[in-house]
């Protein structure tokens, strides 16, 4: 076994920052433990001189996977597609930023290789020839210096944890390879798509976010929000379960999924903190979180926690920036 | 039709969390609770048992220690019929992939067509337990689901991904985990609670399964952790308890930072 395979998806067209950020990490990493990188890429539709130009992000060679079935999304068609890769390249490490795809399809490939996984790393280090992954747990109290015992080890890495240089340039060569699809790889199929509803005011560039969680209670209880948004000249934000829910548009989620925000003031309302939930939001200048539960996770990444029933809190919190004007 | 519902027995969330600094592991001890995003997974078998197809049986399904029957009793409460429960000495310490190794031998003792698991445990926070089960077994796979819509030998599922929501559908036999916003799962009303010791409970040891006891538990697992520490922190965080003037104080607090003028 020898390299790192950095798994980098294609969205939109593009191939997605997070496994740019990745592959550029993978770099650093192969370096100091002597193994080369390999970007693989998988899709629809490749077009070469946008994959050659993954050099320019650490790549030593790019290895395309491109076939129809891959361009749907879904992840156990690309579970088939890293197991060619794979065949072929026998690398040590398989890397992948954290999406929804990249993460089920590193999960496939862990078990078909008997490959021991690590999820939501958030470093990688080196020691001496092998990779030291540190993996954050416990509601991120502690971090686990979690190494492997198999011959080949998967790794994804948490969501926004490593950026990608801007304005990169440089060049690799590029390898296609054909897989061969499994049966119940092909047990799946996109039947529909409804675009993230753009609509509404861009929660990306206001100053002031008030967010919602399931702790509003309904739908209804977004009216409170909305309300307190408003006095702060803001805009609302919401975490996937209310947005699943249908509480709240898409465009609004804040977190793994949703958008990545730093506004100078957060106020996270009935907001448990789950981890996908703080990856949006943990770059904020000042986070304010109220919540019923003293233990509630997001209390560990607030400048200001208050214990206590957001029905009762926020309306008066709006009331009091109004009277200042 | 048959479905298996994977649930976990987690350190209750609310409660105070540790790792034992020798053995590198959760510490375990004090009070547990059924995963509640595995909750959902239950709930959502449960109003498939309710609506369109009557005759479903439930089978609650879980890896763990002998003291995690508490938690199946929970899920049977919840609308479970039986429950499988593999508990082993040789298990303690596996990790993700050894998991899913004894997981996928006790789901393929029985034929299912459904197999549900929460969107993620709430101690690990790993969410991949549904990927790598379906691929043990080669089944089709769907996670993160907002909505599972029952078909002929299919099910349609609507998820949340990254550029908006996409529908999916999967041919049964499948694996799907669910997002905890697909339902509101019910409390059980006692007698539930107390029927469910009397519903039909196996206890399996890895020999039962014709697991090898090298291939999981501390003995078996693809990882290891090699030492911890502490990650950097957001700072201080002021935690205050609302007695009636919260409100002004975050208003105080928040002129203090310069956040409003
Ligand atoms: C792959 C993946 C991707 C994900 N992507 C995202 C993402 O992009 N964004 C995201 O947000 N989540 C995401 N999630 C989901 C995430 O894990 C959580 O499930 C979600 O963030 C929980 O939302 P919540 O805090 O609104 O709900 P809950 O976790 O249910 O929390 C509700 C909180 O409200 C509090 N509360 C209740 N009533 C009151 C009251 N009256 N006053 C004050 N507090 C009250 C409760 O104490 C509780 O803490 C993702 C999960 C996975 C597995
Ligand atoms: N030991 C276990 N026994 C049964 N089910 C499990 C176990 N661990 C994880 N699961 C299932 O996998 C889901 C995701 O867990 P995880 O990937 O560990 O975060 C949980 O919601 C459960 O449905």
């Amino acid at each position: 076994m020898a390299g790192i395979a950095v798994l980098c998806e294609v969205q939109g067209g593009q191939v997605a920052k997070g496994s740019l950020g990745v592959l550029e990490e993978a770099a650093r990493l192969g370096q100091a433990i002597g193994e080369p990188v390999t970007a693989v890429v998988t899709g629809s539709g490749l077009d070469d001189a946008a994959l050659a130009a993954l050099g320019g992000h650490g790549a030593a060679t790019v290895v395309a996977v491109d076939d129809p079935r891959l361009g749907a999304g879904l992840a156990q068609p690309v579970v088939d597609a890293c197991a060619a890769a794979q065949e072929a390249g026998q690398y040590r490490y398989w890397l992948a930023g954290a999406s929804i795809m990249t993460a089920d399809a590193m999960a496939g490939l862990a078990a078909r290789l008997g490959a021991g996984i690590v999820i939501d790393a958030v470093e990688l280090h080196a020691d001496g020839s092998d990779l030291v992954t540190r993996r954050s747990g416990l509601g991120d109290s502690v971090l686990a210096h979690c190494g492997f015992t198999t011959p080949v080890g998967v790794v994804v890495t948490r969501a926004n944890s490593f950026a990608p240089t801007e304005g990169a340039s440089g060049s690799a060569p590029v390898e296609r390879i054909q897989p061969s699809f499994r049966s119940w790889s092909e047990g799946v199929e996109l039947v529909g798509h409804e675009d993230a509803e753009d609509s509404g005011p861009d929660i990306g560039a206001a100053d002031v976010l008030v967010a919602g969680g399931r702790g509003l209670g309904d739908a209804g209880g977004f009216a409170v929000i909305e309300d307190c948004a408003a006095a702060f000249g803001g805009a609302v934000a919401a975490t996937r379960a209310v947005v699943d829910a249908g509480w709240y548009p898409y465009s609004a989620q804040v977190g793994q999924t949703g958008k990545t925000v730093s506004p100078k003031l957060y106020i996270a309302c009935g907001i448990s903190g789950a981890i996908q939930h703080k990856v949006g939001m943990q770059g904020s200048g000042t986070i304010v979180a109220i919540n019923k539960d003293k233990n509630a996770p997001i209390f560990d990444y607030a400048d200001l926690g208050v214990v206590g029933d957001l029905h009762d809190i926020v309306p008066k919190l709006t009331e009091l920036i109004r009277a200042r004007g | 039709m048959r479905i298996a519902i994977c649930v976990k027995e987690v350190p209750d969330p609310s409660a105070e969390k540790r790792i034992d600094e020798g053995t590198s592991r959760l510490v375990r001890a004090g009070e547990n609770t059924l995963n509640p995003y595995d909750r959902h997974a239950i709930e959502a078998a449960v109003r498939i048992k309710e609506g369109p197809a009557p005759d479903t049986e439930i089978t609650v399904v879980t890896v763990g220690p002998e003291s995690a029957a508490r938690s199946v009793d929970r899920a049977l409460a919840q609308g479970g019929d039986r429950s499988v429960h593999v508990a082993d000495e040789a298990a303690a310490g596996s990790d993700l992939l050894g998991t899913a190794r004894i997981l996928a031998a006790a789901l393929r003792r029985d034929q299912y067509d459904l197999i549900l698991l929460g969107q993620q445990a709430a101690d690990a926070e790993c969410y991949v337990m549904a990927g790598l089960v379906a691929e043990l077994l080669e089944l089709p796979c769907v996670t993160q689901a907002a909505s599972i819509e029952l078909g002929d030998g299919s099910v349609t599922v609507k998820r949340q991904v990254e550029t908006g929501y996409d529908t999916v559908k999967a041919q049964t036999p499948c694996v799907v985990s669910v997002s905890d916003a697909i339902n509101d799962p019910r409390y059980p009303p006692l007698p539930a609670i107390m029927g469910a010791k009397k519903k039909p409970h196996e206890v399996l040891a890895l020999a039962d399964l014709g697991v090898d006891p090298a291939t999981v538990g501390a003995a078996g697992a693809g990882t290891r952790v090699g030492g911890l520490s502490r990650p950097e922190g957001r700072g201080d965080t002021v935690l205050i308890e609302d007695d009636g003037s919260a409100a002004e104080k975050i208003m105080e607090f928040l002129v203090e930072k310069k956040v409003v003028a």
